[in-house]
């Protein structure tokens, strides 16, 4: 068979030392190109500086933000955050006993809402989605591509024109106010982009894998929820984080098909502290850090993830 | 353990005028290693995958084991199919990926194990079953492409090109591990590949497709002293076989300064030209008679030296005269050399059809 000839070693007084000079050179090369690269990579103090500037820019209100909501009432609207720095000792975990559980509204409860709204509202427009997308990408059937299209169109209608609509719909069918209510709208208004998202990304996914399932014996269904769905992750998990975020910071859809009372979620309550609170707006700040907890923990934890969702679908992901 | 059997088998595409795979006609007996071959666009994919059952028929039959499957889906085939770009599953590991098939097809967990295991054992792929596609080399995917299909155990495999992917010493290899193992299963295999040499190497038969038409189909032998037309003649084979437009004469045809004798009973029936097609290591150099050829490059492999060349006095054309001369003694570039065919080495076409003229 194939087998390449090696060379016997033979000494050679000559070849020895110079290839440790290429070597050496090789090395010091290699090094050179290390500190080169590290220079390239390396911004210089001015960037440095003026990035370091804007990040402070725009994390100042945040930070005053989470100040004043460890300060007393009276201290807050006497003196501006910046003086209970200098007295630390000052600050009180007061506001937020009494946003979480002791106020009129609580907060802990908003939380658990917003959680409940927040995952089926996540979960199931991403479900359907991938069963669209999969049909809209694998299968053949008359006005595919009209279909699509028309579902994509409907990117660019304001979610606002569904208001009143499906307002008066879900007043006949007796469930405003109740969760159900804000799944379906979130579910509805999260489709489009949804649908969108997932069949780029699946039609990405090498044809011949499908078709490999095919020869297998796989049924559509088997190919979708075995092959499919796993190799759709890096999608599913961005639009997953996009639709969580969308849903959670939501007022408007919350506030229409909701509205106050028990099942109230954190914005909405959040906005009534501010109406009906004008003078206590220590209770307003630790309630507006609290709704701020779980997006940031989403972010920092799940941030590679945002960034290839970014781009996913456009290219290759 | 089955045959299979093209029965004007076309397929045309929507939109497209000719079909690209046009009323093929081949009979392949049970465990036998057909391949198909010929150049990119010629139909060959198609023809294979319309055996799977990935491509629509639009007119013939497909059978295999003499049932026709023409309609029937990729599933109720019973074949397998190893695709060019393996096209594993990525995110499973290799024993899983080996397995798909018989755990949709509900086979028991132990069994399933057994077959994986037996078919990693004749592949060499024990060490790796846990791994995932990944992290293999490019001829461990293919070896897992190839289990995928063993462990099914089906009629006919079916194989897409699945060297083209491997390094030019790998495919070697592989071509030949491929061939054993499927002489050692016995399993009826139809094999797509626009290499030649693949395709000689490999098949019991050969299959030549141009534009979705069936050229020829014989054994690798036959095919290379005995081809049906130019195109065949011209396509396999390597270094290629040179093809002259020779004017007919009094007790043959005109070849040089000189006369090669052919029969008269062969070229009763054509014009005054001929096409006469002579393979490199057919052409014997000649003293003086023959035809002059002006050497341009001289390709020296060891034991045999190829010389590329023009008929002195004209303009060198596209495809350059190519003859086979002793690896020894090879000419230099830029000398005039006389060739002339070995009798009984040519082969002789019609002019206008391209047709093998006698036998």
């Amino acid at each position: 068979m194939t087998t390449s000839a090696t060379p016997v070693a033979v000494p050679d007084p000559d070849a020895a030392p110079r290839a440790d000079r290429t070597g050496d050179r090789g090395g010091r090369r290699g090094r050179n190109r290390t500190r080169v690269g590290g220079q390239a990579g390396r911004a210089g103090w001015l960037v440095n500086l003026v990035v370091a500037a804007l990040c402070v820019l725009w994390l100042i209100p945040t930070i005053g933000l989470l100040v004043t909501s460890f300060r007393d009432p009276s201290a807050a609207n006497d003196s501006g955050w910046w003086t209970a720095l200098a007295n630390p000792l000052s600050l009180t975990i007061d506001n937020y006993r009494e946003v979480l559980v002791s106020g009129q509204t609580p907060m802990l409860n908003s939380f658990l809402n917003s959680l409940v709204v927040a995952v089926p509202a996540t979960i199931i427009p991403i479900l359907i989605a991938a069963f669209a997308a999969y049909a809209f990408t694998f299968m053949q059937f008359p006005g595919r591509d009209l279909f699509f299209i028309l579902l994509v169109a409907l990117l660019v209608v304001p979610n606002q024109v569904a208001f009143v609509p499906l307002f008066q719909l879900f007043g006949q069918l007796g469930i405003n106010g109740q969760f159900i209510a804000v799944w379906l709208a979130h579910a509805g208004f999260g489709m489009p982009l949804a649908v969108y998202i997932l069949r780029n990304y699946m039609s990405t996914l090498p044809m011949a894998v499908i078709e490999s399932a095919k020869i297998d014996g796989a049924s559509h269904f088997t190919t979708f929820w075995r092959l499919i769905i796993p190799m759709s992750y890096p999608a599913l998990a961005s639009f997953a984080i996009f639709q969580f975020l969308w849903v959670w910071n939501d007022l408007f859809v919350a506030l229409i098909f909701l509205g106050q009372g028990d099942n109230m979620v954190m914005t909405v309550n959040l906005a009534g502290m501010l109406g009906s609170q004008g003078q206590g707006w220590n209770l307003l700040t630790a309630g507006a850090f609290l709704t701020m907890v779980m997006p940031l923990l989403v972010f920092l934890s799940m941030q590679r993830f945002f960034i290839r969702g970014m781009t996913s679908g456009a290219v290759k992901g | 353990m089955a045959t299979v059997k093209y029965d004007n088998a076309t397929r045309l595409y929507p939109g497209n005028d000719k079909p690209s795979v046009d009323a093929l006609d081949i009979d392949i007996a049970d465990g036998e290693f057909l391949v198909l071959v010929g150049p990119s666009g010629c139909g060959k994919s198609t023809s294979l995958r319309m055996l799977a059952g990935l491509e629509e028929v639009n007119g013939g039959r497909i059978l295999i084991d003499d049932k026709d499957v023409t309609d029937l889906s990729p599933k109720d085939r019973d074949v397998a199919m190893v695709f060019q770009n393996y096209a594993l599953y990525p995110h499973m590991s290799v024993a899983d990926n080996m397995g798909f098939a018989l755990k949709i097809a509900g086979i028991d967990k132990g069994e399933i194990r057994r077959r994986v295991e037996e078919a990693a054992k004749i592949l060499d792929l024990e060490p790796y079953l846990e791994r995932k596609p990944k992290a293999l080399s490019g001829g461990q995917r293919q070896r897992v492409a190839m289990g995928r299909a063993i462990v099914r155990e089906p009629k006919v495999f079916l194989m897409d090109e699945p060297l083209s992917n491997l390094d030019a010493k790998l495919r070697v290899q592989t071509r030949t591990q491929i061939a054993s193992l499927q002489r050692r299963l016995g399993i009826t295999t139809v094999y797509v590949t626009h290499d030649q040499v693949e395709a000689m190497t490999m098949g019991d038969r050969v299959a030549v497709l141009k534009d979705g038409i069936l050229q020829q189909c014989d054994s690798p032998r036959r095919m290379y002293d005995h081809p049906n037309n130019v195109f065949v003649a011209g396509f396999i084979g390597s270094p290629a076989m040179n093809l002259f437009e020779v004017p007919v004469a009094e007790g043959g045809v005109k070849f040089g300064n000189g006369v090669h004798p052919v029969d008269r009973s062969v070229l009763g029936s054509t014009g005054n030209r001929i096409t006469l097609g002579v393979r490199p290591e057919d052409l014997e150099v000649s003293g003086e008679d023959g035809l002059p050829i002006n050497i341009d490059v001289v390709e020296e492999l060891g034991a045999d030296a190829y010389v590329y060349g023009s008929v002195a006095g004209t303009d060198p054309g596209d495809r350059p005269i190519i003859a086979r001369v002793d690896g020894r003694r090879p000419p230099m570039k830029g000398d005039v050399i006389h060739v002339k065919p070995k009798a009984d080495h040519v082969h002789l076409f019609d002019v206008e059809t391209g047709l093998r003229l006698g036998d």
